[in-house]
């Protein structure tokens, strides 16, 4: 079974380490404007959402490509760009439901989450729990256990 | 590599930007940041120079770590003469800014001379140009930074500018970048105010570059593990942030209370980490929202906060009902302790304000603390104040104090001038609890003796950011020292100012050595930057630094008689605590400081040690 990025925006502190390790992961330079991870701050930083490319099963980004630059690596289940394919018609961007794959004037093509060949280096890089690569079959799983236990009235799930 | 080789060099009166190489042998001999823009004022300016005049020059600078993967990277300063002390100027900050400022690929950005008219400056990459900002004068930091980035419709640029404060020539006005976060101390703000240059706003996509990054993850990534696994930065920190220290100090009987008059607070609790933490009876939510992290932070010890909204201070006023920056453990002691004032939703408001209009709360809070002193012993009246009774422990008085000075309206505008020229005013200076003009921080000398010394000699007038001995004087930190015992703390305070300097000089922040030794930090800079950067040559440019700054300070007119503490701290004794019948005994620590420092016995580096450092 492939793996997901999970998000969780209550552990994210707004460190933007992820954004540092993911630039240079995608440019070899720490440039957290090349970044395909991205924290958002609200209330100035009181709230921190993390977001990317949730790699959809049926992705439109690659349905709607013209000249099939985007293809799906079967060990990890990521939608990949190749760069040497890929025209910059920006289609993609607009296709995409999130804004998780974006067009870089630099290099003339389109950027996503590749899930860096399955060791994504945003959730290495993350320290707090806010970022995990989990089994994509439990993605929610934590949050449900969560609520459970909230609803529960208990500080943490017991027997 | 690391460093970026441009600095950009800002003519305010001739309204011109240029583009100049870094001077890599200076970057080679102080490494960046705090060293390296205090090379560039030193060379390039008279020492003698009036703070506030176009011929002082005023330096934005990153450090080589800056916006690396190196934890704690989000680091700039601002550095100058500073007008509070007529000494140098180096105010450190955090957020965001810097690591925008890096990005978009300048070391530093030197500002000289003096606009004829309001002007911020406008970074995009290596496109800089100055913008008419007659709109923005005599609008407060939080509206400034929201007109800008509106008008550049961008989410992602970083701006950093001065308040009312800045443009009042406070004189302890600081530059706030991120809404909250400030280069706060020794008046860098009312530098940027007399240049007429409103803000700077930056956005920079082209990145930094190091020279091993395999090297730098690796070192990056054992020190983040020590940060995380650390009590202090670990769990401390992220949990309870700065504020954590206030039960510590009160209880170590150095929480400098009612302008020094005590060393023990008995409201301390109430302006706690654990009070601000206690959820509130009015509507149900405590003052603490939620942890920050700065850029590149694993730490996370900023807080977020929200004023109670029934409060008196907020009732009527929605903009202070919003979550922003909350009390800091320097800010909480100044506002709160330093005035006998326990009310955490009034310190909070007051915090706002400072971040609002751009002051530095350390010293505004100390200085409201010697007025009420004045006010006792009679210098002052309610004539002076405006018909206020200033009594330690009024929080409608001390309230209506912080928003005068913030707006400088009444006798909010001799506040804005320091404790040092107030009192001096009302012909008591020895009221003033500041060294060297600038107000001194959360810890009492008398119950930490090492912190004594720090204050005495800190090149930029009294501070705990220049060798923050708390570490190992109450925390253990690398080692537990007996903080009412002098014998060993000359040593230690020299061992702590080399290395802040070059931790400073790096681009990071100075709360990972809680965790982290230079072992830990010179194998990141030695990763990043050229050449070889072992721990003894990363110590060593500190040392260089500081002797640096203690020649300008020379030959801007000040001696070893102004390594002093005031009377009060050295004649009266601390009434209660552990530190009960003590004194500082600073007489006991200088001598030997000076010896250890390679200095003569008047305080002035011997040629000596000039030549040992390359000075």
């Amino acid at each position: 079974m492939h793996k997901a990025l999970v998000m969780e925006v209550d552990a994210c502190t707004g460190c933007h380490q992820c954004e540092l390790m993911c630039s240079y992961g995608k440019v070899g330079a720490f440039n957290p404007a090349k970044s395909v991870m991205d924290i958002t701050q609200y209330d100035g930083g009181a709230i921190n959402v993390p977001s990317t490319c949730t790699q959809c099963q049926e992705a439109w980004c690659m349905v709607v490509c013209p000249v099939q630059a985007i293809t799906v690596n079967p060990s990890t289940g990521a939608k990949e760009v190749s760069a040497e394919v890929c025209v910059g018609c920006k289609v993609c961007t607009i296709a995409c439901p999130f804004g998780a794959i974006n067009y870089d004037p630099d290099s003339g093509v389109v950027t996503k989450c590749d899930l860096c060949g399955g060791e994504p280096m945003c959730v290495e890089a993350c320290p707090t729990t806010a970022l995990a690569y989990v089994a994509e079959d439990s993605t929610g799983y934590d949050k449900m256990l969560r609520s459970a236990t909230l609803a529960a009235g208990l500080d943490a799930p017991r027997a | 590599m690391s460093w970026t080789g441009n600095v950009l060099r800002v003519n305010l009166s001739a309204g011109t930007c240029a583009t100049e190489p870094t001077n890599m042998e200076w970057a080679h001999d102080y490494m960046g940041q705090r060293g390296l823009a205090t090379k560039y004022l030193v060379e390039e300016t008279d020492p003698k120079v009036d703070p506030l005049s176009p011929e002082n020059k005023m330096i934005f600078a990153t450090g080589p770590l800056t916006s690396t993967i190196a934890p704690t990277s989000g680091r700039w300063s601002v550095i100058c003469k500073g007008p509070l002390t007529g000494a140098i100027a180096c105010s450190n900050s955090g957020g965001f800014f810097g690591a925008e400022l890096k990005n978009a690929g300048w070391d530093m950005v030197i500002f000289e001379g003096k606009s004829a008219s309001p002007v911020y400056l406008d970074i995009t990459n290596d496109v800089a140009e100055l913008k008419d900002a007659s709109d923005l004068w005599g609008k407060s930091v939080w509206e400034t930074e929201t007109t800008l980035r509106d008008r550049r419709g961008d989410p992602d640029v970083r701006v950093a500018s001065i308040g009312l404060a800045g443009e009042n020539g406070v004189l302890y006005a600081g530059v706030v970048n991120d809404l909250d976060r400030a280069a706060g101390r020794s008046g860098v703000g009312a530098v940027m105010g007399s240049k007429n240059l409103k803000a700077v706003v930056v956005r920079g996509t082209v990145g930094v570059k190091v020279a091993d990054p395999m090297a730098l993850m690796k070192s990056s990534n054992a020190a983040k593990e020590i940060l995380a696994e650390h009590a202090v930065t670990g769990t401390g920190l992220p949990t309870h942030g700065t504020q954590v220290l206030m039960n510590i100090i009160n209880e170590v009987g150095a929480l400098p209370t009612r302008n020094c008059q005590d060393v023990q607070f008995d409201g301390a609790h109430d302006i706690s980490a654990e009070a601000m933490a206690e959820v509130r009876e009015s509507d149900g939510q405590a003052n603490l929202v939620s942890n920050h992290a700065c850029f590149g932070c694993p730490i996370s010890c900023a807080r977020r906060s929200k004023i109670d909204p029934t409060h008196f201070t907020v009732k009527d006023k929605p903009q202070y009902q919003h979550v922003s920056g909350g009390l800091e453990y320097e800010a909480a002691w100044a506002l709160g302790a330093a005035n006998g004032v326990n009310d955490l939703e009034a310190l909070t408001y007051a915090n706002f304000l400072c971040n609002e209009q751009g002051l530095d709360p350390i010293s505004l809070g100390s200085t409201i603390g010697a007025a009420i002193d004045l006010y006792a012993s009679g210098a002052i009246t309610e004539e002076d104040t405006g018909g206020v009774a200033l009594e330690f422990g009024n929080t409608e008085a001390f309230v209506s104090m912080v928003e005068a000075t913030a707006r400088g309206e009444g006798f909010g505008k001799e506040l804005g001038q320091g404790s040092k020229r107030l009192c001096e005013k009302y012909g008591r200076p020895e009221l003033s609890m500041t060294v060297k003009g600038q107000e001194f921080p959360a810890y009492d000398p008398r119950g930490i003796q090492g912190m004594g010394l720090t204050y005495a000699t800190s090149n930029r007038g009294a501070c705990h950011l220049r060798s923050y001995t708390v570490s190992s004087e109450v925390l253990g930190l690398p080692e537990k020292t007996d903080p009412l015992v002098t014998d060993g703390k000359a040593g230690l305070v020299k061992a702590f100012q080399d290395l802040t300097a070059g931790v400073d000089s790096s681009g990071t922040c100075i709360f990972t050595t809680f965790a982290l030794s230079g072992d830990d930090i010179a194998p990141m800079v030695d990763a990043s930057c050229e050449g070889d950067w072992s721990v003894e040559r990363f110590v060593e440019v500190g040392e260089r630094i500081w002797n640096m700054e203690r020649q300008y300070n020379i030959a801007a007119g000040f001696t070893g008689a102004d390594d002093t503490l005031p009377a009060r701290l050295l004649k009266d004794a601390a009434k209660t605590g552990p530190a009960k019948g003590h004194v500082n005994r600073l007489d006991e620590m200088l001598p030997e400081y000076y010896e250890l420092r390679g200095w003569d016995a008047s305080g002035v580096p011997t040629a000596e040690t000039l030549n040992r450092l390359g000075l």
